[in-house]
């Protein structure tokens, strides 16, 4: 029987699933091995039966990143964080280096949206729309909110780091991931 | 006002020297009460150094300050022993009558209310330094007293009306600290020492035979990491250069230690005299003895014994008529900061740097103070040498185990009816020690401070000597109704403060062990949390350069190991795979605020029941 596989993107810039594409042609063969349940690959919004792998990039800056991931942990065996922002918060967690103002969400979000000097808003609003998620006090790292299998760093993991956990993970033999192309300092 | 004649004047008086930084440093803050930044240029243009630089320093050490403090600075001891005595309810106290918080200066600029890492006085808990005046056993209404007698006054010398016993009475010390010697042996503490007997013969002998008189008794270093001070005094020796040092490390900053201040208190003139002999031995013509800031209140009356040691020849020109054995020892005033205990860090704050520790080898016998070959040894190995030389090598030697030679001093204090100073031969078993201190519910000693070993009482039967439960010189006792993981929490707490930042695992890393241990205390940590903990732990001993880091994490594997029922009572096993330490609620309350409006996800919808 296929694997079913889900991935989503939380407080991430969709790379890491850029970098899923990166596997070029092996996609031929993924499809074979696998069907993708809940992904922005086939924007299915909802999970359709329970998964044996999830793929979350980016960590937790909002309520529905929060909701999103604990509906990930509940309908998937094996969740795998991808990439710098799912792993240690990655460019969202600098946010978190406002921490010696006593108001620092009000600070972050006035820096971000009136008193940057590159910010054009002559309405001079702070976006509040009732459909948008409410912020976090801060950003939070997946293995934060809920227990995380395993991490793959990088920024992004490149295609063949991909490549190689997917199938070591459906093979159930250890991925051969040589030092190089998984450390980066 | 106008602060250059007060800077130029400062900075000449160290002959514009940026080794003597620290001192400058002091000049200058004491007559100004802060280094501000434009002190800090003015500094460096006088001794030809960057703004910057000075600013490095400023910022290490916790006693100097970069703005306006107090012209009274409060502060009080926060080690954990003062906290199980009560300080928080000082603080509390202080806070009240003063009208200002912990870290907050009065508008009139009389007052600044700190708290400090142990300052010493654990046996006489709760302290406070208060400038340079110590008020020990402080409780509630006299903490009380002491603000508004302060207030009235604005002199922290008139809080002294009783002086401590011993040397403490001494009109230069005036403290009114206690020595608390429990039990004397026959090393350090015994009556009746001959003065400069040890000196005399050594410098009877020919230097090397000096060294192999104190390799010949056995004795091993003091301030805790053992080395053989014989060894140590041979390869500074051996190291061809045009000068050599010895340093005394009197920066005893380990929680709970407090027997060098007694030492220097009561044997002054024993430590000079070993650092007088040691200089001997390794062709040695210059000592700094580095004092912590926290004893500053000892420096006049050690200025004096240096001062007669000059006036009668036992220091200075021809050392006790030795022709061609010139020696003369200066005191280093530290400034506030743990890490300074290391022997390299100590020696990089002797140089007027920040106390970073260096890179090793090369060791400070070969390369040390300025460069030179450096014997840095703890104040009670000095006492050590000077007395081996009078009575000889095989007495030294017969005292204590087979690996372990000598008496200790131990610094004692916590759940104990006597807290104090015992001076015991090597092998003493903890228990032993536990009915001589009359310890009456002991359940976790601390031996070593904070980075020490925490035994259990199933373990009470080990012996204290360098082969098993090796300190230099604390032993913390705590009673069964303290709490374990409080007790890491609060050394993880202290490591994190103190540690100087060199090593990125040490500096991250401890405090992402405190992070895990609260999760602990929580009740919101499960059973990958430990083992998270166990491996954070031997990445930080491995990867750090210094003692600091390598020791920083040994409460925590210790308490794992050792009280394993406290952390499983502590972890929950959580179903749903999320972590319980994340509280949406909590995440989401400031976004509420400024966004006017509740979640969608997160809280109930309320149908209109009007209807």
């Amino acid at each position: 029987m296929k694997k079913r596989i889900a991935t989503v993107s939380l407080a991430g810039c969709f790379g890491c699933h850029m970098s899923l594409l990166d596997i070029d042609e092996r996609i031929l063969e993924l499809v074979k091995l696998v069907e993708f349940d809940r992904s922005p690959i086939n924007d299915f919004k909802k999970f359709r039966a329970r998964c044996d792998i999830g793929f979350v990039e980016g960590g937790c800056c909002n309520e529905e990143n929060v909701h999103t991931l604990r509906d990930f942990r509940k309908n998937c065996d094996v969740l795998v964080g991808v990439g710098q922002c799912a792993v240690m918060g990655g460019l969202p967690v600098m946010r978190n280096a406002i921490m010696h103002s006593d108001d620092p969400l009000r600070e972050c979000l006035e820096t971000a949206y009136l008193n940057s000097p590159y910010v054009y808003n002559p309405a001079n609003d702070i976006p509040n729309d009732p459909a948008l998620p409410l912020i976090l006090d801060k950003v939070y790292t997946c293995s934060e909110v809920v227990k995380m299998d395993y991490h793959i760093p990088g920024c992004p993991p490149s295609g063949d780091v991909l490549w190689q956990t997917i199938v070591a993970l459906l093979s159930g033999n250890p991925s051969d991931l040589p030092g190089e192309i998984i450390k980066f300092d | 006002m106008d602060i250059i004649p007060t800077i130029k004047q400062a900075c000449k008086k160290y002959g514009n020297d940026r080794g003597r930084l620290i001192d400058i440093l002091w000049e200058v803050q004491n007559s100004l009460g802060c280094i501000n930044e434009e002190a800090m240029g003015l500094i460096a243009s006088e001794i030809k150094s960057h703004r910057v630089e000075i600013e490095g320093l400023v910022s290490f050490y916790s006693f100097f300050s970069d703005r306006q403090k107090g012209k009274i600075i409060i502060r009080l001891c926060d080690d954990i022993i003062d906290r199980h005595a009560g300080i928080e309810r000082i603080a509390d106290i202080f806070s009240e009558e003063l009208g200002i918080g912990i870290g907050e200066t009065s508008p009139d600029l009389n007052f600044s209310l700190e708290y400090t890492p142990c300052i010493g006085m654990s046996d006489q808990a709760p302290a406070a330094l208060i400038n340079n005046v110590v008020v020990t056993n402080l409780t509630p209404d006299s903490a009380r007293e002491t603000a508004r007698q302060l207030k009235k006054t604005l002199d922290p010398s008139k809080l002294v009306t009783k002086c401590g016993d011993g040397n403490n009475a001494h009109k230069l010390v005036n403290a009114m600290v206690q020595n608390n010697i429990r039990q004397k042996g026959e090393v350090l503490l015994a009556d009746g020492i001959p003065a400069e007997a040890g000196l005399d013969n050594a410098l009877k002998k020919a230097s090397l035979d000096v060294i192999q008189a104190i390799t010949d008794s056995g004795l091993r270093g003091r301030g805790g990491a053992g080395f053989p001070t014989g060894e140590k005094l041979r390869l500074a020796q051996k190291t061809e250069a045009t000068q050599r040092f010895i340093i005394c490390n009197a920066d005893e900053g380990e929680p709970g230690t407090f027997k060098d201040r007694v030492l220097l208190t009561e044997r002054a003139s024993l430590v000079f005299e070993g650092m007088t002999i040691a200089a001997y031995a390794i062709g040695s013509n210059s000592g700094i003895l580095y004092l912590r800031a926290e004893y500053a209140y000892l420096r006049p009356f050690l200025e004096s014994v240096l001062e007669n040691r000059r006036k009668t020849g036992l220091l200075g020109k021809d050392v006790r008529g030795k022709k061609g054995f010139d020696f003369d020892i200066r005191i280093q005033l530290g400034a506030g900061a743990y890490i300074c205990g290391e022997e390299s860090a100590l020696i990089s704050s002797c140089e007027g740097l920040r106390g970073e520790p260096k890179n090793r080898p090369p060791f400070p016998v070969e390369k040390g103070y300025l460069s030179k070959p450096t014997a840095v040894n703890n104040v009670e190995t000095f006492c050590c040498i000077a007395r081996i030389l009078d009575k000889g090598a095989s007495w030294f030697a017969g005292i204590g185990t087979k690996a372990s030679h000598g008496t200790k001093l131990l610094s004692v204090c916590g759940d104990c009816a006597k807290p104090g100073i015992y001076e015991v031969p090597y092998g003493i078993g903890i228990d032993e020690l536990l009915k001589m201190v009359e310890a009456d519910d002991p359940a976790i000693v601390q031996v070593g401070g904070a980075s020490g070993e925490m035994v259990g009482r199933t373990s009470f039967g080990r012996k204290i000597c360098f082969s098993d439960a090796a300190t230099g010189g604390a032993v913390m006792v705590f009673s069964s109704h303290r709490n374990v993981l409080a007790i890491v929490d609060y050394f993880l707490e202290f490591f994190a403060d103190e540690s100087c930042g060199y090593c990125t695992p040490c500096r991250i890393g401890i405090v992402f062990l405190r992070e895990r241990i609260q999760k602990v205390m929580h009740g919101f940590a499960e059973d990958a949390d430990l083992g998270y903990l166990k491996d954070l732990c031997k990445t930080i001993m491995m990867t750090s350069r210094c003692g600091l880091g390598s020791s920083a994490p040994k409460s925590i594997l210790n308490s794992i190991e050792r009280f394993p029922l406290v952390y499983s009572s502590h972890l929950k096993e959580s179903k749903d795979g999320f972590q319980a330490s994340f509280n949406i609620q909590k995440a989401l309350d400031e976004s509420r605020r400024l966004a006017k409006r509740t979640s969608m996800i997160y809280d109930p919808v309320y149908e209109d029941e009007a209807d």
